[in-house]
């Protein structure tokens, strides 16, 4: 082929560069493929074995929809050896300082929050981004209470909850993500407790 | 001899983000820590150096007037190819550099290097020119990372060394601009001494 | 309401050069004076509205049908290219005053990371205006993309005039050019940090 510009080798040219790429990318995406899906598995599964207490059984495979507030949401129920140990719900408030933020929440049959897991926020790195557990310890002070009896607000509203110095908005988020996780897991427990 | 000069240029006399001043877009973006610039110095890296190559093997065949479009696809695939395969291995990583992955493509640098350099030369050649430019641009990336680091979250490469509150301010948006600023301003002074 | 929100949202608390750091070669690059500043922001607004409304299309008409969406990046920045190849071509004929005013501007538009950036935004995040999180459809697109432009409109007009007078006073050596321009854009983008938590 030569570089005069004409219109057959402009074509053929770009024609041909663009099948090569296309190919190209074919078979990077087929190799690719599993580990992408694999890898997005392990990040739910990841976030599940951290809030669930002991479990046996695949709750990733077992997940099923809650609505509660108008908003759906995802639930994860974990059994060992069939007995219910624990739910799992994954929720998302939009009251953020930065925006979404989106939850794991883990509670015992008896509906006391286990533990927590970030799935993913944009509040402000240093101050809001403490709800993370890996940053600060604020998240931690939610596990083994519950919300039937522990009111989920930050003191500043007449809640119980500590709140992040500097980030109020912040932590008025996670209480409110937690609350509509807990009306998710009530949903889910009555259903469960309809199946039985 | 010339060709470790091919290879050195890119890292000093020519550094893509302190000399030439391109690529600020992920410079700024992506520099909230030292492995956070690193990372994404080496995507970029080995962007620059695959596409430099296919390009300078296609160069002598493609029609002059399509030369633009046809390097952009050429890039854009690089880039896919790195997309995927973070996306793949890495998936923290790729949540965490985001949109600045697929905009390599648009990054000045990458075409800049192919225009200038990989369609005049062999492939050899372009390969290590490609290295270099991204070598230095993963340097700049990775000072830059370490000084927000250091002063936003007191710590570097994710172990804190100065205990208690940082100088938030640097690894917020303002930050990022300031840092640079003044690093220009050190990289400048340093020049002329 | 919903769309209020979207337009302040993109404008003032995630500006996208200051907040985002989108297109800041032509932030740093055309910022000058005011007026070429103005012409860039014209043009930046009409390709970035018009490229978002063709990807738009292409991902949600093609790519996801056909199962394609890795080849995202490629096909938007070929649309992009097109586009603006195409706009120069038909605003030459029909309207040369426009393409007077914009023409200069519209082969640095190809290059500006925040019209792909942006076309890329619009159909993979999740969006959280008006309640429950979800992705934005046509009409939002278009409002957020035309709010995106104006936000680096506002950017640049605004530090065209601030470094118009810098070019009155004596500036040390080491700071003139490329890094005074960077410490200025970070007091611009700290009293623009003053707009978020407002939506």
């Amino acid at each position: 082929m030569a570089r005069e510009s004409n219109f057959k080798n402009m074509f053929l040219c770009l024609l041909i560069i663009c099948f090569g790429g296309s190919a190209l990318l074919g078979g990077v995406y087929l190799i690719t493929y599993e580990p992408i899906v694999a890898a997005q598995a392990a990040r739910v599964n990841q976030a599940l074995g951290g809030v669930l207490p002991q479990f046996d059984n695949m709750p990733a495979e077992e997940a099923y929809q809650v609505e509660a507030d108008g908003k759906k949401m995802t639930v994860y129920p974990g059994t060992l050896n069939g007995e219910l140990t624990g739910v799992a719900v994954e929720a998302t408030t939009t009251k953020g300082f930065g925006g979404q933020i989106k939850v794991m929440v883990g509670f015992l049959p008896d509906g006391t929050i286990n533990n927590t897991a970030i799935i993913s926020h944009t509040e402000t790195p240093g101050l809001g981004d403490k709800i993370d557990p890996r940053k600060s310890n604020f998240s931690l002070q939610f596990n083994q209470k519950n919300p039937e009896s522990f009111r989920l607000a930050v003191k500043k509203d007449g809640g119980q909850v500590d709140a992040i110095t500097a980030a109020t908005i912040s932590s008025r988020a996670f209480c409110d993500v937690l609350e509509l996780a807990y009306k998710a897991f009530r949903q889910s427990i009555q259903k469960e407790g309809g199946d039985q | 001899m010339s060709r470790l000069k091919t290879l050195v240029n890119g890292i000093i006399k020519g550094n893509p983000t302190f000399v030439l001043v391109l690529g600020m877009c992920p410079t700024l973006g992506t520099s909230t820590s030292a492995i956070n610039g690193m990372s994404m110095g080496l995507a970029t890296t080995f962007v620059l150096m695959l596409s430099n190559l296919v390009i300078s093997l296609v160069a002598g065949l493609v029609p002059s007037k399509v030369r633009i479009p046809a390097f952009v696809v050429v890039i854009a695939v690089f880039v896919t190819v790195v997309q995927l395969v973070m996306q793949a291995y890495v998936p923290a990583l790729y949540q965490t550099l985001g949109l600045f992955i697929p905009l390599i493509v648009v990054n000045c640098i990458v075409l800049g290097r192919a225009e200038a350099f990989a369609s005049k030369n062999n492939p050899f050649d372009s390969f290590l020119d490609g290295l270099g430019s991204g070598l230095g641009f993963t340097l700049s990336l990775t000072v830059l990372g370490t000084v927000r680091e250091l002063l936003g979250s007191g710590s570097l490469f994710g172990i804190k060394i100065i205990p208690g509150d940082a100088i938030l301010v640097f690894i917020l948006a303002p930050g990022a601009f300031i840092a640079l600023g003044y690093l220009m301003v050190l990289f400048n002074k340093l020049k002329k001494a | 309401m919903e769309y209020i929100i979207i337009i302040i949202s993109a404008v003032f608390v995630n500006n996208i050069v200051l907040n985002q750091f989108l297109g800041i070669c032509p932030f740093l690059g055309v910022s000058n004076r005011i007026s070429t500043a103005t012409g860039m922001a014209a043009a930046v607004v009409f390709v970035m509205t018009l490229s978002t409304l063709f990807t738009y299309l292409v991902q949600y008409y093609i790519l996801d049908p056909l199962n394609i969406a890795f080849m995202q990046t490629v096909t938007f920045i070929l649309v992009i290219a097109a586009l603006v190849q195409m706009v120069e071509i038909i605003l030459k004929k029909i309207s040369p005053a426009l393409y007077q005013a914009l023409g200069i501007f519209l082969p640095l538009i190809t290059t500006n990371c925040a019209v792909l950036g942006v076309a890329i935004l619009v159909v993979t995040k999740e969006f959280s205006f008006g309640g429950t999180p979800h992705m934005l459809d046509l009409p939002q697109s278009l409002v957020y993309t035309a709010s995106m432009a104006l936000g680096f409109g506002l950017a640049l007009i605004i530090f065209a005039g601030m470094r118009e007078q810098m070019d009155l006073v004596g500036i040390p050596k080491p700071f003139r050019g490329v890094p005074i321009s960077l410490i200025t854009a970070g007091i611009l983008s700290l009293a623009f940090m003053g707009f978020s938590g407002i939506v």
